[in-house]
């Protein structure tokens, strides 16, 4: 295809197919965690209805595992919902951090698209460029939902585990993504490279305390490098302490 | 216990809306305009830093019998990142390569 095509193609694109087409490595990436989910849920003794249920009303992967293992022990319904909420503080964080990106749409859209905040889909759009249209937000939402939601029922009706290999293979698929997101990022800016080294390293070390485990160690090394390279770096990092 | 029916479907329908609220609420109430620009560059930095976050020591883990196997496809996303092929493709080439390693 000559690039001039490829260009007038890009512009004239619908901002909702660009966020499908943005969302299509989230929806492989689903695939596989989804598919597991529902074999889970079935193994944990939910029927079909709860499996869908919880992957259409809560849609936030690691919460509903820990669910899954919390309701297989017997768990308090009290119990369960809080550890719910704590897993899932640090959409707060990409929330506002979104916010900054959002255009002025109207609170009720931003009310509908922020229902579809994941580690994920935030990743994505926050990556995507300057200002995020809430109709990009909404067809990236939607294909990385509709593949959370289908494949925990397709795991649930399935029964069986995906091919080993397959399985093992595809658990790479999300972490590739975030790579793929960071790495023209981070080839264009040294405050980049700096912010993600920092958490990932704090993460990394805040892994082996038990107390951090269940989302506050993320919350806490991205808060610390978001905060304290703000500090020494301002700007775009061309300027530096 | 949770008592898979009809109780669990509430729990769950609570667990939706807790996970809701931090989701809407500071996008539905900030008002950017009036934060302070350092609030804003720290907001402007959270996606990089949660990057970080989310690939360690996440990507170590992905198989429980050896962190090489997380190595390998990071590095095959790297690379693939790297020479700046989009998104799709970097995933399935670490897809692919580690798919062919597991039959090594």
């Amino acid at each position: 295809m000559l690039p001039s095509t490829a260009l007038f193609r890009n512009q004239t694109q619908m901002p909702w197919k660009k966020g499908i087409q943005a969302g299509l490595p989230i929806a492989i990436g689903y695939m596989p965690i989804a598919f597991t989910f529902g074999l889970l849920a079935k193994s944990a003794g939910l029927t079909l209805f709860e499996t869908v249920g919880m992957s259409m009303i809560v849609f936030a992967g690691a919460s509903q595992y820990i669910a899954l293992s919390m309701i297989a022990a017997a768990s308090g319904a009290v119990e369960l919902i809080l550890t719910t909420f704590i897993m899932n503080i640090r959409h707060l964080l990409m929330s506002a951090s979104l916010n900054e990106r959002a255009e002025d749409d109207p609170k009720w859209l931003k009310g509908i698209y922020a229902f579809f905040i994941t580690d994920e889909t935030f990743s994505v759009a926050a990556t995507s460029g300057k200002k995020i249209n809430g109709g990009y937000l909404l067809g990236l939402g939607l294909i990385a939902y509709s593949s959370w939601v289908v494949f925990s029922g397709i795991g649930f009706l399935m029964g069986a585990g995906l091919p080993a290999a397959l399985q093992a293979s595809m658990g790479i698929a999300l972490y590739a993504m975030f790579i793929a997101l960071l790495v023209p990022a981070a080839k264009k800016s040294r405050k980049v490279i700096v912010l993600a080294g920092t958490a990932a390293i704090l993460n990394s070390l805040f892994s082996f305390v038990p107390s951090l485990n269940g989302g506050w160690g993320i919350i806490l090394s991205t808060s610390i490098s978001a905060v304290t390279i703000e500090f020494f770096m301002r700007g775009d990092g061309t300027r530096e302490s | 216990m949770v008592h898979v029916n009809p109780d669990l479907i509430w729990v769950i329908v609570v667990m939706g809306i807790v996970t809701y609220i931090p989701r809407m609420l500071p996008l539905v109430l900030l008002h950017t305009n009036n934060l302070h620009p350092r609030i804003q560059g720290i907001l402007k930095n959270v996606p990089f830093a949660i990057l970080g976050a989310l690939i360690f020591p996440g990507v170590l883990n992905i198989n429980p019998d050896s962190y090489l196997y997380g190595i390998i496809g990071a590095a095959a996303a790297f690379i693939a990142a790297w020479l700046n092929l989009n998104v799709i493709l970097v995933v399935l080439s670490s897809i692919l390569v580690l798919y062919g390693y597991t039959f090594f």
